[in-house]
């Protein structure tokens, strides 16, 4: 990950995809705001769909990922590394910038910065099991779809929390909770998953 | 001893398609893989190196640290031929830029030290990756098909590469499919008679 | 007790073992879901206030409590599959995705039809079926993903790694889906009763999940046994037992 475009893509995407929605739903902005949360997590989450597919794909074509494979530290190790710097040039990036578009879709100031907490905490999570999935089919031709297939389902809790912490924050409950959640979900997600996708990359290695 | 391998089988999915490969490489030994095509050379090498290991079973001891090469260069198009050099995931090898463009010069690519490496020609890439041979210091060497994309004067140079390596005490298996470069310096391992 | 084990990972052995099996629990199971379906459909009384509608429950209960075990079948039979790496957890695991998948679309399907009646429209946004339909994705990319690679052996390794990660996340799964569900629930589609369940409705129920558990052992045999014709198909102690009956 060193041009700038693979930096600015996936905030593009972001940036068009939350354009199409007041296009597609109308300009209310009482419309908007109550729909804003789900919609600025569901982009995210397409968001680092789009990008995560691609993550492994060039060090496995150019043979980096079999160099990588002989390192003397596992490879659950490297792919922690991988994600991490893959992670702030997407996932942190996206968090940084989506009070911007929170505000653009109408969202109440009190849910900008659970927006950003959650969206930094989420993205962790999304970022790892997008690599897994990368981990996966990384070795299978027109893995894209099947990508999709593997990864949404794995994400369903985390975009759960993340859209009703900042539906709590507008509503003025109890975003706290949620955030907790969301936070001991990434813990966990960096602990377990890429001992998985360690397993994962090995078996692409194999086949 | 540097490479100890007894009673090899690789299997790719539910085939079989080699088993009971046996081959012992010691300092000073070039080995080359001789097979027809698919008759997995490539990965009996990938299961020496310990790239591959599902499908890979039999004892395979390495005395010493391992240089494997593929098929691929791994390398990254967008970075320059140093910064890539640079990176080796062996990791505890620490190459100063010197180093490095004294290794690039002797691949001949004197002045192409810090251009992307994209903008290579396809034997240009390999010899950036060939120069990785220099700045490794690990004693066995495993190389997948090293001479394609190379020209007669690189062939010669990694020839002697080659050569270097074993007089110092270090040795090389290789798969080509050119026969008998090395001459009576090489010993052929013919992967038909293990082939199920 | 490792014998047994060890006997098990062999494939000839399995194939006769699981043939006296099946010849045993497939008269049993063909029983148990008669006598449940009779007992179920014509012998327990209506609910009070869903009529005979409820009786659907004795199909859409038993299909989604199954499913739901299935996967942790599956992921069991990954992460043996992992570990010690025989062949027949390898086969278990492919074998269970698919009979899981099935269950998991009977419960939907069920579901929805169960929903006409019940709540006026054919799809709810339930927490129940929600969880249903994460479950029947999430065993539709095992079996996609098994399909995507052409070696077979590193398939079966790709999906014991997948399924063991969607056994980890499938509790969280439901939980989160069960809280955002009472988070969002209308007032006018709660439906409460099931925990007050008359026992003269409850044991047919519970008959038909052991029948449900049992249709699911044979499917999973009678799968891995045509999975083991497949891939022995070459090999000798098939050819003999083909000849020799």
């Amino acid at each position: 990950m060193t041009s700038p475009a693979d930096v600015a893509n996936p905030l593009l995407f972001f940036f068009m995809v939350i354009t199409l929605f007041p296009l597609g739903l109308g300009p209310d902005p009482a419309r908007l705001a109550t729909l804003a949360p789900g919609v600025l997590w569901v982009v995210a989450l397409l968001a680092s769909l789009m990008v995560s597919a691609k993550l492994f794909a060039s060090d496995f074509e150019d043979g980096s990922l079999e160099q990588l494979a002989l390192a003397p530290y596992p490879l659950a190790v490297t792919a922690l590394a991988e994600v991490s710097a893959h992670w702030l040039a997407t996932g942190f990036l996206l968090a940084l910038v989506s009070p911007i578009f929170g505000v653009m879709l109408g969202l109440p100031e009190e849910g900008l910065l659970t927006l950003l907490v959650s969206l930094l905490l989420g993205t962790v999570c999304l970022t790892l099991i997008g690599a897994l999935g990368s981990a996966l089919t990384v070795n299978i031709r027109r893995g894209g779809l099947l990508l999709s297939l593997l990864i949404i389902p794995l994400n369903v809790p985390v975009l759960i929390f993340g859209t009703t912490a900042v539906r709590e924050a507008v509503l003025g409950g109890n975003p706290e909770s949620w955030l907790a959640l969301l936070g001991g979900l990434a813990l966990g997600s960096v602990v377990v998953v890429p001992l998985a996708i360690g397993a994962a990359l090995r078996v692409s290695l194999d086949s | 001893m540097l490479l100890e391998a007894t009673q090899v089988a690789i299997e790719r999915g539910d085939r079989r398609l080699l088993s009971g490969v046996d081959l012992s490489v010691t300092a000073g030994e070039i080995w080359q893989l001789v097979g027809a095509n698919g008759v997995g050379k490539t990965s009996l090498l990938r299961g020496l190196a310990g790239v591959a290991r599902l499908g890979v079973t039999g004892e395979i001891r390495h005395a010493t640290a391992v240089l494997y090469m593929g098929h691929a260069s791994a390398l990254k198009l967008g970075l320059s031929a140093v910064d890539n050099l640079r990176w080796h995931p062996a990791g505890d090898v620490t190459t100063s830029a010197g180093q490095i463009c004294e290794a690039l010069s002797a691949v001949n690519l004197a002045g192409y030290e810090y251009r992307p490496v994209g903008a290579l020609s396809a034997g240009q890439q390999r010899r950036v990756a060939l120069a990785r041979l220099l700045l490794s210091d690990a004693p066995l060497w495993l190389l997948d098909e090293p001479f394609t994309a190379l020209d007669v004067a690189g062939c010669e140079w990694l020839e002697a590469c080659v050569r270097g390596h074993v007089n110092g005490g270090g040795a090389t298996v290789f798969t080509s499919h050119q026969p008998s470069r090395f001459g009576a310096l090489q010993q052929d391992l013919d992967l038909g008679q293990y082939a199920v | 007790m490792w014998t047994f084990i060890h006997k098990l990972g062999s494939p000839p052995w399995f194939f006769g073992f699981s043939g006296t099996l099946v010849r045993w629990l497939l008269p049993i199971t063909v029983t148990l879901l008669l006598v449940g379906a009779i007992w179920g459909l014509l012998v327990a009384p209506p609910d009070f206030r869903q009529g005979n509608s409820y009786r659907i429950i004795y199909i859409h209960v038993p299909a989604a409590v199954v499913a739901l075990a299935g996967y942790y079948v599956m992921a069991f039979a990954g992460a043996v599959s992992l570990i010690w790496r025989i062949k027949m957890a390898d086969v278990t695991m492919r074998a269970a995705a698919p009979v899981g998948a099935v269950l998991t679309a009977i419960a939907l399907v069920t579901g929805a039809i169960w929903g006409k009646p019940t709540w006026g429209t054919w799809w709810v946004w339930d927490a129940r079926i929600t969880s249903m339909l994460i479950l029947l994705f999430l065993y539709l990319g095992v079996v996609a993903l098994f399909e995507a690679y052409e070696n077979k052996t590193a398939a079966a390794r790709a999906c014991a790694v997948l399924s063991l990660v969607g056994m980890v996340n499938i509790p969280i799964i439901y939980k989160s889906v069960d809280w955002w569900y009472s988070l969002h629930q209308p007032a006018s589609i709660k439906f409460t009763g099931e925990s007050a369940i008359d026992s003269s409705m409850l044991y047919p129920l519970l008959l038909m999940i052991v029948a449900f558990y049992c249709l699911f052992t044979v499917t999973l045999l009678l799968n891995m046994r045509a999975e083991l014709v497949w891939t022995h198909r070459e090999s000798g102690w098939l050819k003999q037992l083909v000849g020799g009956s």
